[in-house]
């Protein structure tokens, strides 16, 4: 594990949460440096999402404690940035009024957050779509849209969880792709959660794989020092990313089969 | 077309249904002086507009209702978002609503007569117990069924309580409340008509309450349609209001009928 001073932008200590007499997940320690894209893998039920609900702020942990830029966290993530598995964006509001909400809610006038959020629109792809609702757009584009009003906020940290896991293979290489360049514009820190070992090493700096549950804590840190600018859908073709694969599957494997015997 | 078969057999029926009725009536299959006939309701309906007798009538009735539906919807909206957002508090309030809810709201008439006198008062006020429960419940079903993700995300983006009920809860609940809203106006007008019926000087209950008193079933009938067409117009206006505010939503019936 990397060291436990200073740079980290996030940093999980001893952290422990559990639900009545069930421990989802136990003395997690992992740091997440500045500018560094981090992917958890594990089975099913093993607490990626518990871990990400910790680091928003969103659930406290019942022991040990996450620290901010090493400040402990206390409340709501101030900046963090969550992209939920399922659809967060209101589907009462335009793809546009959906991407100035937080500018709205900074106090930012309408007009002017209409026109950045416009611009973040042209940005994800959907400029010509501001007017249409939610429920008038695929479920990739309102992914974009959700990607876009989240990004607008501009977070330090970047919590994603299995956000592009409903989605078919080829809108999902495609919102890979997006989110790799955007990350490129200005290296967010980044935790992306998934249970696709094939998504986790495209995307990250840094596979984090999770033991399975009950009690279930990071066992292993692979780096993976694939090249970038990547395109994910050509980088699984490489050997060094089969060679990666076949390395962290070894390990997940053994976590995979444990997961299925203890459900 | 489609549109046009549905309507043709929509009005075929009504205007079966009231021949068989006026054949019925006229031949003395049924008695005309309990069922009366088609031809004279319409003939009384007509007398009364064109005489303008009925307008006073319409006008009490009409104040009553609308009176009883704004405030019953507004303190039952306040209500329903107080209860949902402070849930300690509804635990707290829960047996007293229940309790309240289950009173047959007409046993109310007689109270409110005896508080509010024989003016448009006591109406209102009967109207009110019945409106207020109906967007009570709807609002505090409509803020209650906020998906959490949906709550989550918008506080980490930085919403604060304002924030969350502007944007959020009053939209969520806005389509249950406008589900609420087209039951509340018949609610409205059973408080208004009942109230008057039990004891008024003016108002359509009151018209079909004298006009019971001398077996004038004409009468009865003829106010019956008058309200009837009443509360549908307002149905209707409500329901341009709904596809206004609600242009959100998706349509259910995908275009068709």
């Amino acid at each position: 594990m990397s060291d436990f001073v200073g740079k980290d932008a996030i940093k999980f200590y001893r952290v422990s949460v559990s639900f009545g007499s069930y421990s989802a997940v136990e003395g997690v320690n992992l740091s997440v440096r500045a500018g560094e894209f981090v992917s958890l893998v594990g089975p099913t039920g093993c607490g990626k999402s518990t871990l990400l609900n910790v680091a928003a702020g969103l659930l406290p942990p019942s022991s040990g404690e996450v620290l901010l830029e090493g400040r402990p966290l206390k409340g709501l993530n101030p900046v963090a940035g969550y992209l939920f598995q399922q659809d967060a964006i209101l589907p009462w509001k335009t793809a546009l009024d959906n991407v100035a909400l937080p500018l709205v809610f900074r106090g930012v006038g309408l007009r002017e957050a209409r026109e950045r959020a416009l611009a973040w629109l042209e940005k994800v792809g959907l400029g010509r779509f501001p007017r249409l609702f939610p429920h008038q757009l695929s479920g990739g584009m309102r992914k974009r849209v959700g990607l876009a009003q989240v990004l607008i906020a501009d977070p330090h940290l970047l919590l994603m969880d299995e956000p592009f896991s409903a989605l078919d293979v080829q809108t999902r290489q495609l919102m890979e792709n997006e989110l790799l360049r955007l990350w490129q514009e200005d290296r967010k820190t980044v935790l992306f959660v998934t249970h696709d070992l094939e998504e986790a090493i495209a995307l990250a700096d840094r596979v984090v794989v999770l033991s399975a549950g009950p009690r279930s804590r990071p066992i292993e840190d692979f780096p993976i020092p694939l090249p970038r600018p990547r395109d994910v859908a050509e980088i699984r073709l490489t050997p060094e990313f089969l060679r990666l694969h076949r390395e962290i599957w070894e390990l997940l494997r053994g976590e995979v089969i444990r997961a299925h015997a203890g459900a | 077309m489609q549109g046009l078969r549905l309507r043709l057999w929509q009005i075929g029926l009504l205007l079966g249904f009231l021949a068989l009725w006026e054949w019925a009536s006229r031949t003395g299959r049924i008695d005309p002086f309990f069922f009366t006939k088609p031809s004279d309701i319409a003939a009384r309906v007509w007398r009364w507009f064109a005489t303008g007798e009925v307008y006073p009538h319409l006008y009490v009735t009409s104040v009553e209702m609308l009176l009883a539906f704004f405030f019953g919807t507004l303190f039952g909206v306040l209500m329903g978002l107080w209860l949902a957002l402070s849930p300690a508090v509804a635990v707290v309030l829960d047996p007293y609503v229940k309790a309240i809810n289950a009173i047959p709201r007409v046993v109310l008439a007689p109270i409110f007569t005896l508080w509010f006198g024989l003016g448009i008062l006591s109406k209102v006020a009967l109207g009110v117990t019945l409106v207020f429960f109906v967007a009570f419940f709807n609002t505090y079903q409509g803020v209650k069924e906020v998906s959490p993700v949906v709550l989550a995300n918008a506080r980490l983006l930085g919403a604060r309580q304002g924030h969350l009920l502007r944007h959020i809860y009053l939209p969520a609940a806005a389509s249950w409340i406008f589900s609420s809203l087209r039951t509340s106006i018949g609610f409205a007008v059973i408080g208004a008509v009942v109230g008057e019926y039990l004891g008024s000087a003016a108002g359509l209950g009151y018209l079909i309450a004298q006009a019971e008193g001398v077996f004038d079933t004409t009468g009865v009938f003829a106010g019956m349609v008058v309200l009837m067409v009443f509360v549908l117009v307002l149905d209707a206006l409500v329901g341009a209001l709904e596809r206004r505010l609600l242009a959100w939503r998706p349509r259910a019936e995908g275009g068709k009928v």
